[in-house]
């Protein structure tokens, strides 16, 4: 695989995984207005995500499409961050199930959103163009999604007793999961090499003032950063990502030669 | 999406008292008749007979349940919808009914009634939704044939209820209608994609004909003879079109549209009527509507259950939320002070 597919699809991942575990909200929500609101990060997450496997699949040639890339490669394939595939919930085993909760909802929307705010913003000086103008358009719309998930830290944290205990036990299971965005990975580094990608150090500082900020406004206290470090996107997943590819995949690959 | 529920009465709340009307109401009543008959639009502020109100109430509060309620069924297969174009189209679909939820509270609030005290009622079970969304939907095919067949039947009620005589309900419906009609058309396009694929894709989709063909005429609600509510509200100018009419304009536009996609319509009775100048169709079966209406659908309890369950466990979410406002509140005014 060539050094820019390897990176685009890490980037596609994320946006898939997230997609598709925001959109478990849709009919769901806590109010009507929130789930319109996640039904609408969840179609921005798919629609960059769809973008992008475009462009790996412009890139690969022959008969690669955007649908085989997202609905016929194994979890192992996958290139997402850990994080972003976690259930709605505190920590599980993959089999368990526990009910929707909206502080990690908002926790993991917040910390990803965070980086990708300033993530996209230096893709927009990529050497690939087409990655560029995907990032042009997606800052447009993290902005949105920065904005909707700091609002709720900052009212779910400093809300209730109960708010705020659940959302800082939301930081505290997901925040160790951030260690990933700042271990490189080899895509990273051959992307970076190339001009196509960025060192993400370089970004750690904005995204920690942007995350410590939004945590003393909403009253809750940042947790260390250690244990466990997770490596999704080198294709070591946790037990979660495998039943959400097999959901999500199951149509598709019951029909491979569907039209839909 | 919706229709039926116009002439099914929420169960009773034991609050109704009848008011005697004094020569005040009478000069009042006159005056909201004579504009009923001008074929006039009634705002919030005007005056209006207790009876129109709750009427307007009801049905506007149970056409926004089933508008939530209705997320339900197709929000079962966004997790698994077969392509990322298609499931990019559903979540949005299902979103945008989400969306006329909102219209319709809001205009039902215009009316005197709390956003809250009309989930109060559909959570308790006494306010009733359309029971379309009480089958469940089996196969991808579904999603599909829920925006042709059942968006398309619910569009036929709906266009009249754009010239509704109350203003609010009026206007949120140009824009349900513009919505709906999308979402009409992209399950007959999906469908249509899915009729060049594989045998087993046409098999899904006949299949999923079969299951919703009788479902959806049994949405226009019971036959006219059976309507005991409809007159009233043609004489309110609420609902513009019988339910037999709306039935049979569904019925004529939808023959020639199944010809085309390439399935059959499971009515053995379904053929063109030269004199008439429409299809006869066979007998809808309207003990199973009854059934399903007053809670016995193979979905009423698993949907109700699930709206029950997604406002309790936001409870703590709404709870933060107004909390933080407040103390926002109270430090902006002790800025100030």
């Amino acid at each position: 695989m060539s050094t820019a597919t390897d990176y685009l699809l890490h980037l596609a991942d994320n946006a898939l995984v997230l997609g598709q575990r925001n959109a478990e909200w849709c009919g769901h929500g806590p109010i009507l207005e929130e789930d319109i609101a996640l039904s609408n990060v969840s179609l921005d997450l798919i629609g960059q995500a769809r973008l992008l496997y475009q462009l790996v699949a412009s890139l690969q040639g022959g008969d690669a499409t955007e649908d085989k890339l997202a609905y016929f490669r194994d979890t192992g394939e996958f290139r997402n961050y850990t994080l972003l595939e976690l259930p709605h919930s505190g920590p599980l085993s993959g089999y368990a199930h526990a009910s929707l909760d909206y502080g990690t909802t908002i926790v993991r929307n917040f910390l990803y959103s965070a980086l990708m705010a300033l993530l996209w913003e230096a893709l927009e000086k990529s050497a690939n163009a087409d990655l560029a103008a995907i990032a042009s358009k997606s800052l447009k719309e993290v902005r949105y999604h920065l904005r909707h998930s700091r609002d709720w830290l900052v009212r779910l944290g400093d809300g209730t007793d109960e708010s705020h205990a659940r959302t800082q036990a939301a930081l505290d299971h997901l925040m160790p999961y951030t260690q990933e965005f700042w271990t490189g990975s080899p895509a990273e580094a051959a992307a970076f090499a190339a001009g196509i990608g960025v060192d993400l150090q370089t970004l750690k500082a904005d995204w920690d003032g942007i995350v410590d900020g939004a945590l003393t406004e909403a009253t809750l206290k940042r947790p260390l950063l250690e244990g466990y470090v997770s490596e999704g996107k080198k294709g070591l997943h946790s037990e979660h990502l495998g039943f959400l590819l097999a959901e999500m995949q199951s149509l598709a690959r019951a029909h491979p030669n569907g039209n839909w | 999406m919706y229709t039926q529920s116009f002439n099914v009465p929420d169960a009773p709340d034991g609050k109704t008292v009848p008011l005697a009307p004094s020569k005040e109401d009478a000069a009042l009543q006159a005056a909201f008749d004579t504009r009923i008959d001008a074929d006039g639009r009634i705002e919030p502020q005007d005056w209006m007979p207790e009876a129109y109100r709750k009427t307007l109430v009801r049905q506007i509060s149970q056409h926004a349940h089933s508008e939530i309620v209705g997320m339900l069924p197709e929000g079962n297969w966004i997790s698994r919808a077969p392509s990322l174009k298609r499931k990019a189209i559903l979540i949005a679909k299902v979103q945008d009914e989400g969306g006329h939820g909102l219209y319709l509270y809001s205009a039902a609030e215009t009316l005197g009634t709390s956003r809250d005290q009309m989930l109060e009622g559909l959570h308790s079970g006494r306010a009733k939704y359309s029971s379309i969304f009480n089958y469940p939907t089996l196969t991808w095919a579904d999603v599909g044939v829920i925006g042709w067949l059942v968006d398309g039947a619910a569009i036929m009620n709906q266009i009249p209820l754009c010239r509704c005589s109350y203003g609010p309900y009026a206007r949120a419906m140009v824009r349900v209608c513009k919505e709906e009609s999308f979402h009409q058309r992209q399950g007959y396009e999906a469908l249509l994609v899915m009729m060049t694929g594989t045998e087993e894709q046409k098999a899904m989709v006949q299949d999923a004909v079969d299951r919703w063909w009788w479902k959806c005429l049994a949405m226009f609600g019971p036959p006219d003879a059976d309507s005991p509510n409809s007159a009233q509200g043609m004489r309110w100018g609420i609902k513009r079109v019988s339910n037999d009419d709306l039935r049979q304009k569904f019925v004529d536009a939808t023959v020639p549209q199944a010809k085309v996609l390439g399935v059959t319509l499971p009515d053995p009775d379904l053929k063109w009527n030269e004199e008439r100048q429409h299809h006869d169709y066979g007998r809808i079966d309207w003990n199973e509507f009854w059934e399903t209406v007053n809670g016995n659908g193979p979905c009423n309890k698993e949907r109700l259950a699930t709206r029950v369950k997604a406002h309790n466990d936001g409870q703590w979410v709404r709870d933060a939320a107004l909390a933080h406002a407040r103390k926002q509140q109270s430090r902006n005014m002790k800025e100030a002070a």
